[in-house]
C-alpha cells in the first residue's frame, strides 16, 4: 500500500469553501507532480474531494493572530491535507 | 540618459501585484548578444556596489538597464542612483527534472517603507513548455522566510511566464516565485539584478495622474489565491504602503485602514 497526498488551501476554515491552491505528493511513483504545473485546481471544494474518495487526515487549527501582528499576512490559513492508498 | 517615467497607475499596479511586465521592450540587437554574454559570465562586485561600478558604460547590463523603459520604471520604484545587490543568471537546463520550490528571495523581510526591486530579463521567447518563472501576484507583502513556501505548488491565479523575446521583468523582494521544471528542448536563460534603493522610496514616479481612479482601482485589486478573510488584510496592508510610497498619512482604500485606528479622544 503507498500513500498519495493531496493538500487543499480554501478560501475559508470550511471544507466545502472553494479551493484556492492545490499541491500532490505521488507515494506510487506515477506521477511527478511539481511546482507551477498547472493553473486548474483538481477539484472546485475540499468536500468535492471528499466524494471523489480521497481520506481528510489533517486540517489546520484556527490560531488567533499574535497580539500585535493581527495585520500581518503570511502562510494559507486553511490547509487540508487528504491521502488515497493505492 | 533619457528616462520613461511610470505613472500612479503602474505604481498602484506594481504595489497591488508585486511585479510590472515590460513585454519585448529590449531591442532584438541586444538580445541578440544577450546569450553569448549570459554565457561568458557577468562580473560580480561587491553587495551594494553603485551601478556605474558593477556595470561600467557600455557594458551589456549597463546598456539593458538604461533603456529608457527600463531606467525609467527603475528610477520610478527604486529612484536614482541606486546600488547593485547582486546579480545572477539563472539556466534552466532541457528537460531538467525539478522546478524550484516557491520562495521569496534573500530571507524574510519585514520593511514597510522601503523595497528591494529584482529585475528579471528574458533574451529570448519562453513558450509555455520552458519553465518561465512562477509567479504569485500580490503574494509581495506576506512575510514569509525564502523557501518555507516550497510545500505550495499551484495557486488560483498564479503566472507561468511566457513571453516574447526581451521581455523585462520589475518584482519587489518579497514576491512568491520560482523557476519551473523546461520540458522544452531549449535552454532558458533569464538574467536577474537585485537594485537596492538610495533614497526615500516617495513620489520617485510620475505623479500627475496620482487622483485618478485607476490607481484605486489597481490598489483594490483581489487575486484568485487570495483567501476571504486574508484578502482583505492584503488591501489594508497595500494602503499602509501607499501612504509610505505617497507621504500621505490618510490614504486609504474602501476605508479599512481608518476604521481600525478610529480612537476618539485617546493618545495615539
Amino acid at each position: 500500500m503507498k500513500q498519495q497526498v493531496l493538500v487543499l488551501y480554501l478560501a475559508t476554515s470550511a471544507l466545502d469553501a472553494p479551493v484556492v491552491g492545490w499541491s500532490r505528493y505521488d507515494g506510487t511513483g506515477a506521477t511527478r507532480p511539481t511546482a507551477g504545473d498547472g493553473d486548474e485546481p483538481p477539484y472546485e471544494t475540499g468536500v468535492d474531494a471528499l466524494r471523489d474518495g480521497w481520506r481528510l487526515f489533517q486540517a489546520s487549527q484556527l490560531i488567533p493572530p499574535y497580539p500585535g501582528h493581527e495585520y500581518d499576512t503570511s502562510f494559507l490559513k486553511h490547509e487540508f491535507f487528504f491521502e488515497k492508498l493505492s | 540618459m533619457e528616462t520613461t517615467l511610470l505613472s500612479s497607475a503602474q505604481v498602484a499596479g506594481f504595489v497591488a501585484a508585486g511585479y510590472l511586465r515590460l513585454d519585448g521592450i529590449v531591442p532584438d540587437e541586444l538580445n541578440e548578444q544577450a546569450i553569448d554574454v549570459l554565457e561568458a559570465g557577468i562580473p560580480r562586485s561587491p553587495y551594494g556596489t553603485p551601478v556605474a561600478k558593477a556595470f561600467p558604460e557600455g557594458t551589456f547590463a549597463r546598456r539593458l538597464i538604461e533603456l529608457p523603459e527600463v531606467a525609467g520604471a527603475l528610477h520610478s520604484l527604486v529612484g536614482p542612483d541606486p546600488t547593485i545587490d547582486h546579480h545572477a543568471v539563472h539556466i534552466r537546463e532541457p528537460h531538467n527534472g525539478h522546478a524550484q520550490p516557491l520562495h521569496a528571495d534573500a530571507i524574510i523581510d519585514t520593511r514597510t517603507d522601503a523595497f528591494d526591486v529584482q529585475l528579471m530579463y528574458y533574451p529570448h521567447e519562453v513558450t509555455a513548455d520552458m519553465g518561465g518563472t512562477l509567479v504569485v501576484p500580490g503574494s509581495h507583502l506576506r512575510r514569509v522566510n525564502e523557501s518555507d513556501t516550497g510545500r505550495y505548488q499551484n495557486l488560483r491565479g498564479q503566472t507561468r511566464l511566457t513571453c516574447p523575446a526581451g521581455t523585462v521583468m520589475l518584482l519587489h523582494h518579497g514576491i512568491w516565485h520560482g523557476g519551473r521544471r523546461n520540458d522544452s528542448d531549449v535552454r532558458r536563460y533569464m538574467f536577474k539584478i537585485r537594485f537596492n534603493p538610495t533614497v526615500p522610496q516617495v513620489r520617485l514616479w510620475d505623479t500627475s495622474d496620482l487622483g485618478s481612479p485607476a490607481v484605486l482601482e489597481e490598489l483594490g485589486r483581489r487575486f484568485p489565491w487570495y483567501e476571504n478573510a486574508t484578502g482583505r488584510l492584503e488591501i489594508h496592508n497595500r494602503a499602509l504602503m501607499w501612504r509610505a510610497m505617497t507621504a500621505d498619512s490618510s490614504f486609504d482604500i474602501d476605508y479599512w485602514a481608518t476604521r481600525v485606528t478610529n480612537r476618539p479622544g485617546r493618545a495615539a
